[in-house]
């Protein structure tokens, strides 16, 4: 009965959906207003009955019922709780569910706190939610039901793959999800305003919130899933311009961007057209990245690719939507009025230049990513990855680190080019000793991009800092708060790239137990090497101490882990965690004579790479909550001051 | 199940978390596969180098970070060439001329990579005259 009921919900959901866009359509464009007034109970209903359908498939793959298709495929009786639960959206069906569920909640939510909103583009939001809904209820409906029965039922799951079963499946795919489906509020935003013409400064302010928390989410998900990567692949990397982490980073780049022209037009009333456009990329961008590399037509190496159905479906719906949203701008961006122009001296101009070096990084992912594509239907495969990215974006991401130095240091509307200078004067002179030290130091023995990124790091770093000299730090305001913290995390996190690229110890060893290894100032002992086993897996765990300049040994553990089903081999490695780094222990096959092959990485400073990336997400939740908190003072004193007058 | 793997990878935006046992290969692992150049100035280069070829059999992984044994394999032929005194751009033609340009990460000077190359400066020239009709210029008030 759960999984019709699960069907039913979500047949009643896309029924909903249909009448929102129906109810929006009608009442706007016919003149109808008494029809708008249904619109926002029929958001949240369609909302709750998303969220009632994704709680039935968590039951039935909790209750692990196996007359259900998709849990006989994907979990397993014996499985610990949370990899039931979490294996919910371990799979295609499941995290379609997830996406619409996402979408679901995120219109009700619009359509329950959006106050700031005007009636009419609240309203034409609300169904541009609905018509992107109801292509991935279509989708889910008719090419992904993740409700489908089996007769006779299976007497157990096929089982999780072992190696997801990771506290992180619970955290890092809901959390990107949250982010790639938030940005289609944003979408829904500019489609709601294009419409209605209604493109200013109080729907800048409007949109703002729920760009900066889909933003706040993307980086949370993209900071652990890096993390995630660089603790279990075993190799010390944490970025391999894969088309898959390039499909997080593109709708991430186009959001900051948005972030940054939203505040332009909050402020300003300025970049009208190129913020709605934005607006329109960002989400874009959320389902190009998904859906082309889901459909399995980028990374043709590996046969995943869902069913050719499937991906037909999945590229009518980005062509219908992207393509839709698009000749929308088109038309209707002549009724947009540009603002004024800007002085070339003043913060203004600065977001533009941000806008310009992130959009010009964006269109390079994009191009590098689908390039090979390109060139293959030409009948020649060529691979374009880190040295390509590296050397391409990495100079412009410098560019654009150097202007976040100089933006926040300069004023609205209109400054001086002395007193940007002047203001300019300490993170210059601190770039310039970092600079002159580190070529005394080690000039040409690091990479041109790790050193100029360790100098201007450090130079954002005081740079960032900065816009607080001099004011009262309690009266600052928290969204000031938070733009500090937040490009003060950019620079943190540049330092922990530029110092794992240019200063990591790298020892490869064949070691018997007994040996001892040095490198790096660290000593290891190799003392034994033990069969262990968990609950389903057997795995080879080799007992070190390590110890650093005669002080105290830790005991690590690195291990070499087997599956047996489907059979597959896993290192767990070894991480040890100081101040000043990370000690990164893998244990290899074993070699000759009873020796084992051992991998040994010394990374100073890495873990700045993830602390940069938590630290940007609380600058976002900082100027969220600053930005939220005043709007609602400023209402409670407009409030009291009428009643005082009455 | 290696679907479930790469779905999964793909949703959880990172490679592909491990080889399949069966990449594993039963023959003794290539002398230099998991051994450093003992001259550090020649690991460095080897190094360099094997970050920039692809793992064929891997998803997206150079074989510089890939536990399959064909990466193995290869970082071994590397480092014995290498050792040879070969350059690595002339590893690199060979690996080319064996396996196709898909091998190397890093893109050629092909004519079919041109637009490649020039796509940062169209970009950024566009976007320049996009902002030019947006900035006053020698405008006092």
């Amino acid at each position: 009965m759960i999984a019709e009921a699960g069907l039913a919900a979500l047949w009643l959901a896309a029924s909903l959906a249909l009448l929102q866009l129906a109810l929006a359509a009608i009442g706007l464009a016919g003149g109808k207003s008494e029809l708008l007034g249904a619109v926002r109970p029929v958001a949240v209903a369609q909302g709750g009955l998303t969220a009632v359908a994704f709680a039935l498939l968590i039951t039935l793959f909790l209750r692990s019922d196996m007359s259900v298709l998709l849990v006989v495929t994907n979990s397993h009786s014996m499985k610990p709780w949370l990899y039931k639960f979490a294996g919910t959206w371990g799979n295609h069906e499941g995290s379609m569910l997830l996406w619409v569920t996402v979408m679901g909640v995120a219109g009700a939510a619009v359509a329950l706190f959006e106050r700031a909103l005007r009636r009419e583009t609240h309203m034409a939001t609300l169904g541009g939610q609905a018509a992107i809904s109801l292509g991935f209820y279509a989708f889910l409906l008719f090419a992904s039901n993740p409700f489908a029965r089996i007769d006779p039922p299976a007497a157990d799951g096929q089982g999780l793959n072992p190696l997801l079963q990771d506290p992180g499946l619970a955290f890092h795919p809901p959390t990107l999800y949250l982010g790639y489906v938030g940005l289609s509020v944003a979408f829904s935003f500019a489609v709601g305003a294009l419409l209605t013409r209604q493109v200013d400064a109080a729907f800048a302010r409007a949109m703002r919130p729920w760009v900066l928390g889909a933003w706040i989410l993307l980086t949370l998900g993209i900071t652990a899933g890096s993390y995630w990567a660089y603790y279990e692949l075993g190799w010390g990397g944490w970025w391999f311009w894969d088309p898959v982490e390039n499909a997080s980073l593109m709708p991430w780049l186009a959001a900051t961007a948005l972030l940054h022209s939203v505040t332009v037009l909050a402020t300003r009333d300025a970049l009208r057209a190129w913020t709605v456009m934005l607006a329109v990329v960002a989400f874009s961008m959320s389902m190009v990245g998904t859906f082309l590399v889901r459909s399995g037509i980028l990374t043709s190496v590996h046969a995943f690719a869902v069913d050719p159905e499937r991906g037909t479906f999945i590229l009518a719906l980005l062509g219908i939507y992207i393509g839709g949203a698009l000749a929308l701008f088109g038309w209707r961006v002549g009724a947009v009025r540009e603002g004024a122009p800007f002085e070339l001296v003043s913060r203004e101009t600065m977001l533009v230049v941000n806008n310009l070096l992130l959009s010009v990084i964006l269109g390079l992912v994009l191009i590098g990513t689908l390039y090979p594509l390109l060139t293959e239907a030409f009948g020649h495969k060529v691979s374009v990855g880190a040295p390509y990215f590296d050397r391409i974006a990495g100079p412009i991401a410098l560019a654009l680190m150097i202007a976040m130095i100089v933006g926040p240091l300069t004023r609205w509307r209109r400054d001086r080019m002395r007193e940007v200078t002047r203001r300019l004067a300490v993170p210059l002179v601190v770039g310039g000793l970092v600079f002159l030290t580190l070529a005394a130091l080690a000039w040409g023995r690091i990479g041109i991009l790790p050193f100029l990124g360790l100098v201007i790091a450090l130079a954002v770093g005081v740079g960032s800092i900065a816009p607080l000299w001099k004011r009262n730090l309690r009266r600052t305001p928290l969204f000031t708060w938070g733009m500090v913290i937040a490009h003060l995390g950019c620079a943190v996190s540049l330092a922990g790239m530029a110092c794992d690229s240019a200063l990591t110890v790298e020892k490869l060893v064949a070691a018997r137990p007994g040996d001892t290894v040095e490198t790096a100032g660290w000593t290891l002992r190799f003392k034994q090497i033990l069969p262990i086993a968990g609950d389903n897996w057997t795995a080879l765990q080799a007992d070190m101490e390590a110890s650093r300049g005669g002080g105290e040994p830790v005991l690590i553990h690195p291990q070499s882990r087997f599956f047996a089903s489907p059979p597959t081999t896993t290192t767990e490695a070894a991480l040890l965690t100081r101040w000043n780094g990370q000690l990164y222990v893998v244990l290899g096959q074993e070699a000759d004579e009873g020796r084992w092959q051992l991998r040994i990485w010394w990374k100073p400073f890495v873990t700045l790479i993830w602390f940069g990336g938590f630290l940007i997400a609380l600058g976002g939740a900082l100027a969220l909550v600053g930005r939220e908190r005043r709007g609602w003072l400023l209402k409670w004193r407009a409030r009291k001051a009428v009643e005082a007058a009455a | 199940m290696r679907m479930l793997i790469a779905l999964l990878a793909l949703m959880l935006g990172a490679p592909a978390f491990a080889q399949p046992a069966f990449a594993q290969s039963a023959l003794p692992p290539a002398p230099y596969a998991d051994r450093q150049i003992d001259d550090p100035a020649l690991e460095k280069k080897a190094r360099t180098l094997m970050e920039t070829i692809r793992c064929l059999t891997c998803q997206s992984q150079s074989i510089a970070d890939s536990n399959a044994s064909m990466a193995g394999d290869l970082r071994s032929q590397v480092r014995e060439r290498i050792m040879k005194g070969e350059e690595p751009e002339h590893i690199r033609a060979w690996l080319i001329e064996r396996y196709g340009d898909w091998v190397s990460y890093e893109p050629t000077a092909e004519p079919i990579l041109w637009p490649l190359w020039a796509a940062p400066l169209v970009l950024l020239g566009l976007g320049l005259l996009l902002l030019r009709g947006r900035i006053k210029r020698g405008r006092r008030s």
